[in-house]
């Protein structure tokens, strides 16, 4: 209303015979050149007058035509609105359009019931505000869009989010086309505000006018291009509307690759994709396209970490003639899962034989140092058949470390375990290593008086061999230091120190070999708190007072390191 | 109904067995009982589950070792492994859809998670169990690559609350719902809802109720950081309680022992059990002022005050820490009320309160 009384000259808003005031004649008369189109209107909808720019507006028109055969019904009726009454002549404005253009028709009265339309041509106006608001809601449909397919890296539910918003923001339905894998194309379809249908089957991309070409990474065809009635049946996903009625086919981006291309279809009872919609598809697609790439990537990198690290996880333990191993490892770094700890159990060939149980720390954390670890586990492998001379399995082991290029050196205890009857027979022999510790059976916590030299370093080494024998009940246990020297507890800076660990391991008498290294763990792990550590391994065996379930066979990490 | 499969009867011998670190008595009982037709998530819901909880009641009432605890423990895990491999640990068709079951990080008490896990393994999910001590990073690599239809979260002490939030937020953040339980969450899950869990389940029937029931994905564009569930954390009040956790306990330590002359005589073990109850009764308080919950607090005030009492330590030490904390957090308004409703619950309530054995006749 405001907007109204400022653009309508005031010369005519006003009714005819007040004598202070210039009358409609007068207006009349000033108004013929005004540069927007006016009509003047008689009670009935007759034309009473048209001047010159009404008269480019509306070819034809003239003095007593009918309103309504003249102008849009829009105008018409809000003409007959004030005519009846059920709108007073300052009711204010109407608008719609005429021809190509867009106006506001302002009425005021002109006295004996005529009515002057003033018409103001909104047209530009009009144009930019729809565009900016087409923009703002691209915008808002873009920055959501990228967030949500950011936000995962797997590759069918990203594909499954590319092809929903697609079919929600921008079609009517979407299907996203993946490369073949093999001859077969992964096909995500969706439809506005429907479900998700995700296949994978063999299709004829050729079939689709434009998608081949997109596939390979081609600039898309464009949309009037396309037949709808060339696309074939696979590719209109179920319950969609009617006939296609139009398409947009384009590619999405990857890195250097193309991702899949992008389908988009509307029925024939909707208004055919238009320029800027293709474009706006365009820009949904790069964003869809590296997103997916991303996936694809994270995806093929994952793949490849878990096959070579699957080698330098730590091994499953499980009983083994007679006795029971259990062991633990937490990476210094806790988004890794190696690091340069080790240990593994080589099992004897039969009872009569000896196992060989190896635990180790390599100089240094994080990967560099699980590689090496890896090649002192294959070396010990091959070396099992002269484990009956720890010491010649060391010098051997010295020799081949000191000529790989690897500069580091490694610490490890080798324990040979065999069970008679009750008891478990050991050799025990350090290399540089912490002695085992063993839990006997009244609670006291010895340590194995074995001692050498470290390997990797020094052309020679020299190590004790010490054997003994764990009762029923009692517990052997190896460890690195980084349990001992674990830094946090209560006061925040104390090191958790052997002798914690060997009133913890007091406690332990009886206790089966898993439920040791649980309560070690637990116990490390307590006192490191959220605290920086290096890494802890560690491994206890001992034989069970009655034996165990042979069914279990370690299977309790089904699904662990899926 | 036969006697072999009347769970009160199977759960105080089972729970004999156990405690007798006996485990070929036990996996008898349980295998017998299977093969005498007894359902086998009933086995093990209503059969090893309360032998499990009679383990933590009767640790907490000092009436059995904590060797004999982590026995007991270790021999349930294993008969419930043990029941898996029966039923062959090869793939079934699984029926429903694909879950992840989880601890919290940090969480040791993985037994709760696993028997959740196998409940939903047999009502035909396809379950992936990463167990305990799953760092947050590792969780949600393992989501990014097997998009589960959702992740369970399962937590049994309280302190783990805020790593259980991060965790929440970064599995919704990847368009994963969250359904979390276990004894962490609270009574009736109050904190589950607090810290933005898509769902809170009692238990593993109700859990597998509930994800039969279906749970949307959250829009997964509507990542969110603590403070967004949490405005109360704008106060610092929590980071500067953890930041200062060493420091609060030392001299706390120092102060008990200048008001009590008594405690100079303590020897080395005795003070470090001291100063271990502080660093608890100071992650308690910091939990509480994460979750903005006083009742989390006191319930573990007055519990640490029957595990004391049943180990003949007087529970009135706890009020003399809770004195000298106050003190030391004066320029903290919600740290110093929840020690003032601490100190006046201990002073309420009733001495032992543990719950008796229950089974053990």
């Amino acid at each position: 209303m405001v907007r109204c009384a400022r653009c309508v000259p005031s010369l005519v808003s006003l009714s005819r015979g007040s004598p202070a005031r210039p009358s409609a004649e007068q207006a009349v008369t000033t108004w013929p050149e005004a540069p927007y189109p006016v009509l003047v209107v008689d009670r009935h909808g007759g034309l009473v007058r048209v001047n010159e720019a009404a008269r480019l507006l509306l070819p034809g028109a003239a003095r007593g035509d009918r309103l309504h055969e003249r102008v849009p019904s829009w105008l018409s009726q809000a003409h007959r609105r004030i005519g009846d009454g059920s709108c007073g002549p300052s009711a204010g404005t109407s608008a719609g359009r005429i021809n190509d253009r867009f106006f506001e028709a302002h009425p005021t009265p002109a006295g004996e019931g005529d009515i002057v339309w003033w018409l103001v041509d909104d047209t530009d106006r009009r144009l930019a505000e729809t565009a900016l608001s087409d923009s703002r809601t691209r915008t808002d449909v873009l920055s959501e869009s990228s967030s949500a397919l950011l936000s995962t890296l797997n590759v069918p539910r990203c594909m499954e989010m590319a092809a929903s918003m697609a079919a929600e923001h921008l079609a009517e339905a979407a299907v996203l086309v993946a490369p073949a894998q093999g001859r077969r194309h992964p096909v995500t379809s969706a439809l506005k505000g429907g479900p998700v249908d995700r296949t994978t089957r063999k299709v004829n991309v050729a079939e689709v006018p434009g998608l081949s070409e997109a596939l390979q990474g081609f600039p898309p065809v464009p949309a009037r291009w396309i037949n709808p009635a060339d696309i074939p049946g696979w590719v209109v996903p179920e319950g969609f509307a009617g006939p296609v009625g139009s398409v947009i086919v384009t590619p999405l981006p990857g890195h250097g690759v193309p991702a899949g291309a992008l389908i988009l279809l509307r029925s024939s009872t909707e208004q055919a994709f238009t320029e800027g919609e293709e474009v706006f598809a365009r820009l949904f697609a790069a964003r869809a396209g590296a997103a997916l790439s991303a996936a694809r990537l994270y995806t093929e990198q994952a793949s490849i970490t878990a096959t070579l690290m699957h080698e330098l996880l730590p091994p499953t333990l499980r009983s083994v003639h007679g006795v029971e191993y259990a062991g633990g490892y937490r990476a210094s770094r806790d988004h890794e899962r190696v690091g340069g700890d080790f240990y593994d159990v080589h099992p004897g060939t039969g009872p009569a034989e000896e196992t060989l149980v190896v635990l180790g720390d390599v100089a240094g954390k994080g990967l560099d140092a699980a590689v090496l670890t890896g090649k002192i586990r294959n070396t010990l492998h091959a070396l099992l058949p002269l484990a009956e001379d720890h010491v010649r399995v060391l010098e051997l082991l010295n020799g081949a470390l000191l000529t790989s290029h690897h500069t580091r050196f490694a610490t490890l205890v080798l324990a040979s375990v065999r069970r008679r009857a009750h008891r478990v027979h050991l050799r025990l022999t350090s290399a540089g290593h912490m002695p085992p510790l063993i839990v006997r059976a009244d609670g006291t916590v010895e340590e194995a008086a074995t001692r050498g030299t470290l390997v990797g370093a020094l052309p020679q080494v020299t190590a004790h061999t010490v054997r003994t024998v764990l009762a029923p009940g009692e517990t052997c246990l190896l460890y690195t230091d980084g349990i001992t020297e674990a830094r946090g507890g209560p006061l925040g800076d104390e090191l958790f120190g052997e002798r914690r660990l060997r009133r913890a391991l007091a406690e332990c008498v009886g206790m089966p070999a898993e439920a040791v290294v649980e309560r070690v763990q637990m116990l490390a792990a307590q006192w490191i708190g959220a605290g920086r550590h290096d890494d802890m391994a560690l491994v206890a065996f001992n034989a069970r007072r009655n034996g165990s379930l042979t069914v279990v066979n370690g299977d309790g990490d089904r699904g662990r390191d899926e | 109904m036969d006697h072999s499969i009347e769970p009160t009867a199977l759960v105080r011998r089972l729970w004999r067995a156990v405690v007798d670190a006996d485990e070929y008595a036990a996996a008898d009982i349980v295998h017998t009982a299977l093969a005498a037709g007894m359902d086998e998530e009933a086995l093990l819901l209503e059969v090893i589950a309360p032998v499990q909880e009679t383990v933590g009641v009767e640790w907490a009432a000092d009436r059995i070792s904590v060797a004999q605890e982590h026995a007991a423990t270790a021999i349930n895990e294993r008969i419930v492994a043990s029941l898996a491999h029966r039923r062959g640990g090869g793939p079934r068709p699984a029926r429903r859809g694909r879950v992840t079951v989880s601890c919290v990080d940090g969480e040791w008490h993985a037994f709760p998670a696993r028997l959740l896990a196998e409940v939903l393994s047999l009502r035909g999910w396809r379950v992936d169990y990463l167990g305990a001590q799953t760092p947050a990073p590792h969780m949600v690599a393992h989501l990014h690559l097997t998009d589960p239809d959702a992740i369970l979260l399962s937590g049994s002490i309280p302190t783990h609350l805020p790593a259980a939030h991060a965790a929440i937020t970064a599995c919704q953040a990847i368009g994963v719902p969250v359904l979390v339980g276990g004894r962490a969450f609270g009574p009736g899950g109050r904190w589950a809802r607090r810290l933005g869990a898509d769902r809170w389940a009692a238990d593993a029937r109700e859990a597998a109720a509930t994800l039969e029931a279906g749970v949307p994905r959250p829009a997964p564009s509507t990542a969110r950081q603590a403070v967004d569930d949490l405005p109360h954390l704008a106060d610092q009040e929590y980071t500067l309680v953890v930041q200062s956790r060493p420091r609060l306990v030392k001299q706390t330590l120092v102060e008990l022992e200048d008001r009590f002359p008594g405690m100079r005589e303590y020897g080395d073990e005795q003070r470090e059990r001291t100063a271990e109850d502080l660093a608890h009764i100071v992650g308690f308080l910091a939990t509480a002022l994460y979750v903005d919950d006083p009742d989390l607090f006191t319930a573990f005030l007055l519990w640490t005050a029957d595990i004391l009492e049943a180990r003949h330590v007087p529970a009135h030490s706890l009020v003399a820490a809770l004195d000298v904390l106050a003190d030391e957090l004066h320029d903290f308004p919600r740290a110093r009320r929840l020690t003032r409703l601490g100190t006046s619950a201990l002073g309420e309530r009733s001495p032992i309160s543990v719950p008796g054995p229950g089974v053990r006749t």
